[in-house]
């Protein structure tokens, strides 16, 4: 009784977000259909929770609870912050496209630069386009994943963009998430298409302009990269320390891809990234690299489901996570070997440090092999900083938390290293360097 | 002057007691052995010195430049001028050789008030001290020690200590694991930094490496306790007559 109870009051407040939003959300009427159906999936399931194996570890009611109503679309001030906040996060020589409180700034991005290769369409103009039947398609996953389907529900922008066939980018896009409004939920959805033989470099950014408290993101990527391609594909969320960002991407990998994957959460109160990766043509490799690190009550989720649906692709993941205070971090990897996918080649590595008493790690690998010539394989550890190394650079003359900082840093060196180019790993290693400074 | 004075010292590890009250002073620019049997407690003297936890100093006091050691961090000691090269270096992975010694000078220099040095600076410096000490330059690319020969390690602690410039240098078994060859440079690399300033104490098991470090003072462990002290002469005798008396007495 108590239970149904519950789920009424939950689901109501939950088509109470949805009927108030709906006049909000861009697109035509088979559009507003597919987001209909997209949100009944979402309240059927409702936010997902620990009694469902793929959350077991980060059960969002109970680390959530609700969600935030829609940010309303942001004014000239919080753009002139949002402008700040871009200014300080940007890579160096990148293109920047910009989205604000779930709303792309064209002012703040580089459109000129993006060069006749790449094209860019907003998600807004692309749904409102009643002419286009295919429209709601952006919107539609093969995921039944509640969050992927409250994303589609609530989208409000993002970006479509499309490199053409042989481009190689001279700098990376870096597409930039700010969140300006306290107190609201900022939802987009991006569709990047990467044509045959391209080269290219695209940095995903989270980061909330100045102090911006309590606010959600629930973001969406569908990658799809074509044959042939090489592509570093970089994703830093680092929200303000008491947001949730829950963010999916569907990835999609064509035959003799590089694809080198690699995630750093270093922000949020509560936060998840889930990957879908699936190699779809032969003899491509991927690495996929995350670094987790977590202080105070921080709960960092990152789950990987690599899925191997065709022969001769190799998979490589190594995942980091330093852990500190009370926090705690999820990491998942799923390595699908699919009864075609002979002489695949998987492995996946995770180690978690844990730096105090209280700290926690959860590492779940999962091999799910049906092809039987094949070499995959996971390891994992945890444990704390090795007490003699710490001697060893202190009678050398390091304070204890200089000394620890060195060996934290060495220990997430091995994924950042994944990272080929040198700008970019600095910039990265320059965010870890700022997270452990923010070390009581 | 008296640099380091070790006055009555009894240290436990856990429940069980291995130094019983160990005094030894040790003047600036005087170079002293250690010798005794395995066992005898020259590791754990060298270890409290250093400051490595694990050790329960119940009684007695370490001085050093006369201020109370044992009240310092291990950092602290390493800023006033204390360095013990280790037996057995470890491995730090991920740490390169080169930043670890440029965050070690730095961090000594700023406990010390001192300007810390710059890129160019530190790396002339390391430059001349590693030519000196035949360390190739590739070596200080790698991480810490990482892949390093025994001989190789104990050359990086050499090279630590000549680019931090300590007024105690504690050399715990620098000879273990080393061939002859390998123990002949790390010995030359010691003598080179011997100055009326400095102090060393050379913790061994062999009377061999004081073949290449000549010491002004030789003293006998047992059991704990330093039970004799002499000239170099002294290191010579146990070499000819074993630490058997030692061990009975």
């Amino acid at each position: 009784m108590n239970v149904a109870v519950a789920k009424t009051g939950k689901g109501s407040a939950v088509s109470d977000l949805f009927a108030s939003a709906e006049s909000r959300l861009p697109g035509a009427p088979d559009v507003a259909a597919v987001r209909r159906e997209a949100f009944e999936t979402y309240e059927r399931l409702g936010l997902p929770h620990r009694r469902i194996e793929e959350w077991k570890y980060t059960d969002l009611r109970a680390l959530v609870g609700e969600v935030l109503p829609l940010a309303a679309a942001p004014d000239a001030a919080a753009l002139k912050r949002a402008a700040d906040a871009v200014k300080a996060h940007a890579i160096a020589g990148a293109r920047k496209l910009v989205l604000v409180d779930g709303v792309f700034a064209a002012d703040l991005s580089d459109l000129t630069a993006l060069g006749s290769e790449v094209s860019l369409k907003t998600l807004r103009e692309v749904l409102a386009n009643g002419a286009n039947p295919a429209a709601g398609d952006l919107l539609r996953t093969t995921s039944t994943d509640a969050v992927i389907s409250l994303n589609a529900a609530m989208a409000t922008d993002g970006v479509v963009v499309s490199v053409a066939d042989g481009t190689h980018l001279s700098a990376p896009i870096q597409l930039m998430h700010i969140a300006t409004a306290a107190g609201a939920s900022a939802f987009t959805r991006s569709h990047l298409r990467i044509g045959k033989n391209v080269r290219a470099t695209v940095v995903e950014s989270f980061v909330a302009a100045g102090k911006v408290g309590g606010y959600q993101v629930n973001d969406a990527v569908i990658l799809w990269i074509d044959d042939d391609a090489d592509v570093a594909h970089i994703r830093l969320m680092d929200d303000a320390p008491d947001a949730v960002n829950i963010s999916s991407q569907v990835v999609t990998v064509g035959a003799a891809v590089k694809l080198n994957f690699f995630n750093m959460t270093t922000g949020a109160a509560v936060s998840r990234l889930q990957g879908f990766i699936t190699l779809a043509g032969e003899g491509s490799e991927l690495s996929a690299n995350g670094v987790n690190l977590l202080q105070k009550t921080e709960h960092g989720d990152t789950t990987l489901v690599v899925d191997h649906a065709v022969p001769n692709c190799v998979s490589r993941e190594t995942f980091r996570a330093v852990i500190d205070d009370r926090a705690h971090s999820v990491f998942q990897g799923r390595i699908i070997v699919r009864p075609d996918a002979q002489k695949t080649d998987g492995k996946m590595m995770t180690r978690a440090l844990l730096l105090s008493d209280e700290a926690e790690a959860d590492n779940k690998p999962e091999l799910e092999i049906f092809a039987d010539d094949v070499s995959c394989g996971h390891g994992a550890t945890a444990g704390a900083l090795d007490e003699s190394l710490l001697f060893y650079l202190k009678a050398r003359g390091l304070p204890e938390k200089q000394a620890q900082a060195l060996l934290i840093q060495a220990f997430v060196g091995e994924a950042i290293e994944q990272i080929a180019d040198d700008g970019l790993r600095e910039h990265v290693i320059g965010i870890a360097e700022r997270w452990l400074e923010r070390r009581s | 002057m008296a640099l380091l004075e070790v006055k009555d010292l009894k240290v436990r590890v856990e429940e069980r007691e291995i130094l019983h009250g160990l005094t030894l002073t040790v003047n600036e620019g005087e170079v002293h052995a250690i010798m005794g049997p395995n066992g005898s407690g020259k590791s754990t003297l060298s270890h409290v010195i250093a400051g490595k936890p694990g050790y329960e100093v119940t009684d007695g006091q370490i001085l050093f430049k006369g201020e109370d050691l044992l009240e310092m961090s291990p950092d602290e000691r390493a800023a006033k001028g204390v360095f013990l090269a280790f037996q057995y270096p470890v491995e730090i992975p991920g740490v390169a050789t080169m930043n670890f010694l440029r965050t070690a000078l730095n961090a000594q220099r700023k406990a010390r008030g001192e300007d810390e040095y710059s890129t160019p600076d530190f790396l002339k410096k390391v430059r001349e001290v590693s030519k000196s000490l035949n360390i190739p330059q590739d070596m200080l690319k790698r991480g810490v020690n990482v892949g390093f020969s025994g001989g190789e390690k104990k050359r990086n602690e050499v090279l630590q200590m000549a680019l931090f410039e300590p007024s105690l240098c504690i050399l715990d078994e620098m000879d273990s694991g080393l061939d002859i060859d390998a123990l002949r440079i790390a010995a030359d690399g010691v003598n080179a930094l011997r100055s009326p300033k400095r102090a060393m104490v050379v913790i061994t098991h062999y009377q061999r490496l004081l073949n290449y470090i000549v010491p002004d003072v030789v003293h006998v462990m047992s059991k704990g306790r330093v039970v004799k002290s002499g000239a170099k002469e002294l290191a010579l005798e146990l070499e000819a007559s074993g630490y058997a008396q030692f061990e009975d007495a």
